[in-house]
């Protein structure tokens, strides 16, 4: 298991800190019984059993709290970054970050789910789980992101939308339709990137893209694994045997023509080095959009409307 | 319709009256009556002569009981009108799901359907319409590829046409064995509408008990009309992983028809006998006397 591994390579990186730390200080190669290079073979022997994981490993990884955030991939992929709030009709969920930003020079329009770092903040966001006024207040950003003709990059992370009494209330199905409608008739760019769990409508309320890209260890579903299990076997704990049937990771989507991009993380997950996953993302995010740039509104609507015409045809 | 009748009309519209029949469940031309059918609220028994009559309303408690997709057609459209559209179209194990192929095969054989939705052309009021239904009995009438693969094709047959469209929705929302392939009918459906509201399309979404999940998320919320039976149940998230989450009882009659319609997501709750007449209203003022370009 993953989180095994993880948990043996983290005491390590400690050890390997710690060491360096003295070595700066008197420039002792030894202490204690483990030499520097002993203990980076070992860690790299247990990296690589990374490199063949399962299913039930990715949804581990996809929910990893060390992940990057949706600030952070605005910060550090975006510039000049400007938060719109509010949906114009009644308030503002947090639950949903976005606004316009730079991407390489280019004004944009770029939204995400955002489940916050510290429990506290994951309280305040609902783990990532929007009410309709955050759809809402996505689509008025994708709307006008249309008006001024700026391409939208979402990323999608959330365990699915919130059930809660209000959102009902307000029109959770109602307010994710609207997206799922209004998205596909957008007549500029719409990338989706899938950086964690993509679970539900509620995933999808921002996903519907000419092209969807997914980092190596995010899942996408129709429902949670355990939501899964808990609903054909009455039984939420064999969501590990879920995670095998339902075909969530980014290898399988890619196999299947949702997604048209996998974008690799470090060996071990994105939260062992951010920085190395910006630069991959980065450099495919900008092949995606010069792309997409060069087409004209009614094309990319057409684009779009066929990627998902085709799926179950 | 006496069975003698029946057989005096053309194969298609036999076939069709068959399978309402089927559907209603007195297909048996020779069957020994009284048949008797509890209904599920109040339990109280009537033969299912009365419960036709009454459109499978219950003649004690006014509960709307299911009805099967042909059965439902029958009820709205003008006799002599139906043709079915994509009757062939069956979904396939797309996830290779462990005894889902069994389990399409048990439901196929048990209710006639080849899946949980029917879509025909047919008139309502005199005025042509593409109509669309799920079935509850089938899977729940969950949304898999072959649902979403029809409803798309029978929106685009009505955009292609010119024609309006009358969906009425029943459904537990995505099917579960289908995987990501259910979550994108989503898309794909609702799409499929926004391009025919583009060009001027006129869609009444009619809710029946219950609708609920992907299918509300998607098609069914999207309606320009949008109609419901009386206690239908309609929502996003189920009431008990609702309740779960928030850790609370919910009120009563919450996600019920009557609820939508105070908060402001229905614009009538329309009883099984008023469905043919209310349809017939709408389809009629949206069809006649409208001075184009005004």
């Amino acid at each position: 298991m993953i989180k095994d591994i993880l948990k043996e390579v983290e005491e390590l990186d400690l050890k390997i800190d710690a060491l360096r730390g003295e070595n700066a200080e008197d420039e002792e190669m030894t202490s204690g019984s483990e030499t520097l290079a002993e203990l980076e073979t070992r860690r790299s022997e247990l990296l690589s059993d990374c490199k063949e994981l399962t299913a039930a490993d990715r949804v581990f990884l996809a929910r990893h709290q060390g992940r990057p955030r949706i600030d952070e991939y605005i910060s550090e992929l975006f510039t000049d970054f400007f938060e719109q709030r509010g949906d114009r009709q009644c308030s503002d969920d947090e639950s949903i970050l976005g606004g316009i930003a730079r991407y390489k020079g280019i004004p944009v329009t770029v939204i995400g789910h955002r489940k916050g770092s510290t429990l506290e903040e994951n309280m305040r966001f609902r783990f990532g789980m929007p009410e309709p006024d955050g759809y809402r207040k996505a689509l008025r950003m994708m709307k006008q992101a249309e008006k001024f003709g700026r391409p939208i990059i979402t990323f999608i992370d959330t365990p699915g939308a919130y059930p809660g009494k209000e959102a009902e209330e307000r029109g959770q199905g109602e307010a994710i339709a609207r997206n799922l409608a209004e998205m596909s008739g957008l007549t500029v760019p719409v990338i989706s990137v899938v950086t964690g769990e993509g679970s539900s409508g509620g995933a999808l309320g921002l996903g519907v893209a000419n092209h969807i890209l997914m980092l190596e260890n995010a899942v996408y579903s129709v429902l949670s694994p355990e939501g899964f299990a808990s609903i054909l076997w009455k039984d939420s704990s064999r969501s590990g045997e879920a995670c095998d049937i339902m075909k969530l990771t980014a290898q399988d989507l890619l196999q299947d023509g949702v997604v048209e991009e996998v974008i690799p993380e470090p060996l071990g997950g994105a939260q062992r080095d951010h920085q190395q996953l910006f630069t991959v993302l980065d450099a495919a995010l900008e092949r995606h959009l010069t792309q997409l740039c060069k087409m004209n509104g009614k094309a990319l609507a057409e684009q779009r409307y066929k990627k998902y015409r085709q799926i179950g045809q | 319709m006496d069975v003698g009748k029946i057989f005096a009309l053309g194969t298609r519209e036999r076939t069709f009256q068959l399978k309402a029949r089927r559907d209603a469940g007195i297909d048996n031309p020779r069957w020994r009556a009284p048949q008797f059918f509890t209904c599920k609220k109040c339990e109280r028994r009537a033969t299912r002569q009365v419960w036709a009559s009454t459109l499978y309303v219950c003649p004690n408690c006014g509960y709307h009981h299911p009805v099967g997709g042909y059965y439902r057609l029958s009820m709205v459209l003008d006799h002599g009108t139906f043709k079915e559209l994509d009757g062939e179209l069956q979904g396939s194990n797309v996830l290779e799901f462990p005894g889902y192929d069994e389990k399409l095969a048990t439901q196929r054989s048990k209710t006639g359907l080849n899946d949980a939705a029917v879509t025909a052309v047919g008139k309502i009021g005199g005025v042509p319409v593409v109509a669309a239904v799920l079935d509850s009995r089938f899977f729940m009438g969950s949304m898999g590829t072959a649902v979403g693969e029809r409803v798309t094709r029978a929106i685009e047959y009505a955009t292609a046409k010119h024609l309006p469209l009358v969906i009425f929705s029943a459904s537990g929302g995505a099917r579960m064995q289908e995987g990501i392939f259910s979550l994108m009918q989503m898309a794909k459906t609702s799409a499929a509408i926004q391009r025919f509201q583009a060009k001027g399309g006129l869609y009444i979404s009619y809710l029946t008990h219950p609708t609920t999940g992907g299918v509300t998320a998607s098609f069914a919320s999207l309606g320009d009309i949008t109609l419901a039976e009386p206690d239908a149940l309609i929502g996003f998230a189920g009431p008990r992983v609702i309740e779960q989450t928030i850790g609370e009882k919910l009120p009563k009659g919450f996600q019920r028809a009557e609820y939508l319609l105070e908060h402001g997501f229905v614009d009538k709750v329309v009883p099984r006998s008023e469905m043919k007449k209310t349809l017939t209203q709408l389809l009629q003022l949206h069809t006649q006397g409208r001075k184009r370009g005004a």
